[in-house]
């Protein structure tokens, strides 16, 4: 009989090999649902993993994808230590892009450097302002910023909609619901020739770095992840529930903010009515793909980047539906979820006992 | 109190202590263990225990936290399986795998982490553990009647969530008693207990000993062993180090077979009470929880180099009082709590810690540390202001310097400063807890259940801490419910009951059954 025992003590090992594990298991689940949809799993393999990082153009787009993840993830892995449930990011990250290309809409003709920084300036403060709603309503209110936070996020995309739709359309844009193409002076300089990879990975990794600064070195960090740990202890400590909140969305909302920045001022280069193919939701899935480790993170954002190339790279090589990108998503998460029980517990092979004998 | 049944010397206890074979079927062990072995990854808990317990014998299992007792006990009611060994009962070899085997044979088991459901009611824990015939729409009224019989009050609509220690461990002992079991396993009953209560326990096992149940009894408490046990089995480091006759031998002299050396005796000075460093006055508090007691109208003062204690069973308004007096819950008026002549009323934990304040909690595990966190980190989470912090960032050398001088100091059992809290037995925690908030220096310290399930050792070492703290000068406020530790270490007492606190006495003007008498009121 197989048994689930409870470790003594929780496993490091198992720690990290539980997003393999899963990732694994979702290669597995790829095989068997290619192969019932007639495709040669192996040709299958090729186009959704291989194919697109064959080339120097691919890898600068695995990198351009992987960076607003790695930001956005960094961010609400912060709150998520903290038991703080930021589920907005997206949300968060359209207010960013608002913010931020409202700035570079308003400096049109400057030429001047400051236009970058002052962009990603407003644009986080943009996310900053769009989490403190929920944050807000949770230590006034205690409302579940698992709720506000969602809700907001349709908010904002509407509000941007509205945006590019009316007041900021760009008048000589044939109608179409886009504002006018930013500047030379707000978009970020490309990092690799040939590639659309600008200097937004670089800032993104800093701020991975600063983040693991803050929660592993900085007494604020500590108490957010007393807080998050042991509320009970964090209380008795006298750690504030009310800035543990505040702190925890900000920082998701403030690297949200600065991922809306990064895409509007990267690759989009303008204002359109969406920015962002939901990486706010799935960063949520990097952010637990990467133990909310920011190391962790940074690799869980690659594979993330990686199955929205693969995504595009099957619906065009072997006419598979888009849905396929958003399957292995969730099917990457449930095995990740299923795989962390043995970090707190192993399984044991046991005889069947004897029932007691009695009278 | 008397020693009651005194067995006359030709009753089959004594014949078979005498060693005389038991073929003769009326004189068979209810219970016998032979070589029992349990071997956890990290630990030998059991190493080939033998034990027979005798019907109608109340039978003593005696340790240190940490020597293998509860693991035993958890062997016996079915709880985990031995590696190796073997079980009689009645004379039959027999092989219990679940607690509800168990409890088929007639075993019953009170246990000291109480194994009772957080979100269910008295009533529903109560039937989840009865047979399915014995539960039924009367059953409320019967655990009622149980608790009343007893002097163990209890609502039985009540959910376990909002009971306190206390209370929840009344839960246990009448949900045993419901069965009508043959043998009875208690581990550290009577520790949250009033005086006359204990007593009543007491009538009530002897009468059950007297019809013939076995009890297995778990306590550090020495003056009770002696007073209420035939037998007693000494457990030192997974192993039977000895067997006596408890009423034979001394306090003195069963702690040493316990923990293989003499107890510290703490010294006690006269005290020498100086301005008042805490002030509660008029302090009204609703509760927080719909079942939690209200504080009404609470004043009391604890001078600077003196030991006040409060006196109560629990579940009346102490841990609202702590709450309070800590900062985990503000008060509207200022002036409610006052800190060395600062109105600290309305000033969180943190605030009140800044003034001066430390605070042991009675819950060590997720308040008083962090389970998943290692010593350093738990030091860290309130000694901070200990020159641990610099510019915001923590001074990872300092950290640990603090931890390992607290786990030296202390006598702290553990790997280092890196262990995680929750590998650490109970009274090593309290003692890493209890050094951490001390080597602050405060000049007020309040302490909640200090000693709650810490062996006879650590218990004594912490008792003299907080003793050491008062010549130091520092105004200390204990609460618990152990009379005989109130009145070894305090120079003041007050009882808390229903919320309500009694006036503080002098230690000399008072008395044990004057204090047992207000809290049971």
């Amino acid at each position: 009989m197989l048994k689930l025992e409870a470790r003594p003590e929780p496993s490091r090992i198992a720690g990290w090999l539980s997003p393999l594990l899963a990732a694994a298991a979702t290669l597995v689940v790829g095989f068997i649902l290619f192969t019932a949809l007639g495709k040669d799993p192996w040709v299958a393999f090729h186009a959704f993993f291989v194919k697109p990082v064959s080339t120097r153009y691919g890898v600068g787009e695995l990198l351009l994808k992987a960076t607003p993840l790695m930001l956005i993830a960094v961010g609400l892995a912060a709150g998520y230590r903290a038991n703080v449930w930021n589920i907005g990011a997206e949300g968060q990250l359209t207010m960013g892009a608002i913010f931020g290309g409202g700035v570079a809409l308003l400096l049109q003709d400057s030429t001047s450097a400051l236009v970058l920084p002052a962009m990603m300036v407003a644009g986080v403060a943009g996310g900053m302002f769009w989490a403190a709603f929920p944050a807000w309503l949770r230590t006034r209110w205690n409302a579940s910023e698992i709720l506000t936070s969602l809700m907001l996020v349709y908010v904002a995309t509407l509000t941007l909609s509205l945006l590019v739709h009316g007041a900021w359309r760009d008048p000589e844009g044939f109608n179409f619901p886009q504002s006018k193409m930013f500047g030379e002076a707000a978009l970020l300089p490309i990092l690799l020739a040939e590639t659309r990879l600008n200097i937004a990975l670089p800032i993104a990794l800093a701020v991975v770095a600063l983040a693991w600064l803050f929660m592993r070195r900085s007494l604020a960090g500590f108490q957010m992840r007393v807080a998050g740990l042991a509320p009970a202890a964090a209380n008795y400590a006298g750690i504030s529930a009310h800035r543990t909140v505040w702190l925890g969305m900000l920082i998701g909302g403030a690297c949200a903010g600065l991922a809306g920045v990064g895409e509007v001022a990267g690759p989009i280069g303008q204002l359109l009515p969406s920015v962002s193919p939901g990486y706010g939701f799935a960063a949520i899935i990097v952010a637990f793909v990467g133990r909310l480790h920011p190391l962790g993170i940074v690799f869980a954002s690659l594979l993330m980047s990686l199955l929205y190339l693969g995504g595009e790279s099957a619906q065009i090589n072997l006419a598979m539906p888009s849905a396929v990108t958003g399957l292995f998503q969730g099917t990457l998460l449930f095995f990740l979820l299923a795989a962390d029980v043995f970090i707190n517990y192993r399984l044991r092979f046991v005889r069947w006992s004897r029932r007691a004998a009695h009278a | 109190m008397p020693l009651h049944p005194t067995p006359d010397p030709d009753s089959p206890t004594r014949m078979l202590s005498a060693g005389l074979p038991d073929t003769v079927s009326n004189f068979l062990p209810r219970l016998r263990l032979s070589g029992i072995t349990k071997v956890y990854p990290s630990v030998v808990a059991n190493d080939g225990i033998d034990l027979a317990v005798l019907p109608g014998e109340i039978h003593a299992v005696l340790g240190e936290n940490g020597a293998g007792k509860s693991t035993l006990m958890k062997i016996i009611y079915g709880v985990v399986q031995a590696d190796a060994g073997t079980m009689q009962w009645e004379g039959r070899e027999v092989d219990i795998a679940t607690p509800a085997d168990a409890r088929r044979l007639g075993i019953g088991m009170v246990f000291q982490n109480f194994a009772l459901f957080e979100t269910l009611t008295v009533v529903e824990n109560i039937a989840l553990a009865l047979e399915s015939g014995r539960a039924g729409p009367g059953l409320a009224a019967r655990i009622r009647d149980v608790s009343a019989k007893y002097g163990l009050p209890l609502d039985p609509r009540r959910p376990i969530h909002t009971l306190s220690v206390g209370e929840r461990q009344r839960v246990e002992i009448v949900r045993c008693l419901l069965q009508d079991p043959r043998l009875i396993i208690l581990d550290e009953p009577t520790s949250v207990l009033t005086p006359q209560a204990v007593a009543k326990l007491f009538e009530t096992l002897r009468r059950l000993a007297a019809e013939g149940c076995s009890i297995l009894y778990i306590s550090h408490k020495l003056d009770e062993i002696r007073a209420l046990c035939h037998k007693a089995t000494v457990l030192r480091a997974g192993r039977v180090t000895g067997e006596c006759d408890p009423r034979k031998e001394s306090s003195s002299s069963l702690a040493r077979m316990m923990i293989g050396s003499d107890l510290p005796h703490p010294r006690h000075r006269e005290a020498r009470a100086g301005k008042p460093a805490l002030v509660v006055s008029g302090l009204t508090l609703a509760s927080g929880d719909p079942f939690g007691t209200a504080l009404a109208n609470i004043s009391l003062t604890v001078r600077a180099g003196e030991i006040v204690g409060i006196a109560g069973v629990s579940g009346n308004g102490q841990n609202e009082l702590m709450a309070a007096i800590s900062g985990e819950r503000t008060q509207a008026d200022a002036a409610a709590v006052t800190i060395l002549g600062t109105p600290a009323g309305r000033l969180d934990a943190a605030q009140r810690r800044a003034l001066g304040l430390a605070f042991v909690p009675e819950e060590r595990l997720g308040r008083g540390a962090v389970p998943e966190m290692s010593l350093a980190d738990n030091a860290l989470l309130t000694a901070h202001r200990e020159g641990l912090v610099g510019h915001g960032f923590i001074r990872v050398g300092a950290v640990r310097e603090y931890a390992v001088g607290t786990i030296d100091a202390f006598g702290v059992k553990a790997g280092g400063a890196d262990t995680a809290a929750q590998a650490l037995s109970g009274g090593n925690l309290q003692k890493f807890i209890v050094g951490r908030e001390m080597r602050q220096r405060p000049r007020v310290l309040i302490a909640s259940q200090p000693t709650w399930g810490v062996d006879v050792g650590a218990a004594a070492q912490i008792r003299q801490a907080l003793l050491d703290m008062r010549d130091a000068g520092a105004a200390v406020l204990v609460v618990s419910e152990e009379l005989d530790e109130l009145f070894e270490i305090c120079d003041g007492l007050a009882v808390i009951a229903q919320g309500r606190l009694s006036e503080v006495k002098p230690l000399r003007e008072t008395s044990i059954e004057e204090i047992g008498t207000l809290m049971s009121r």
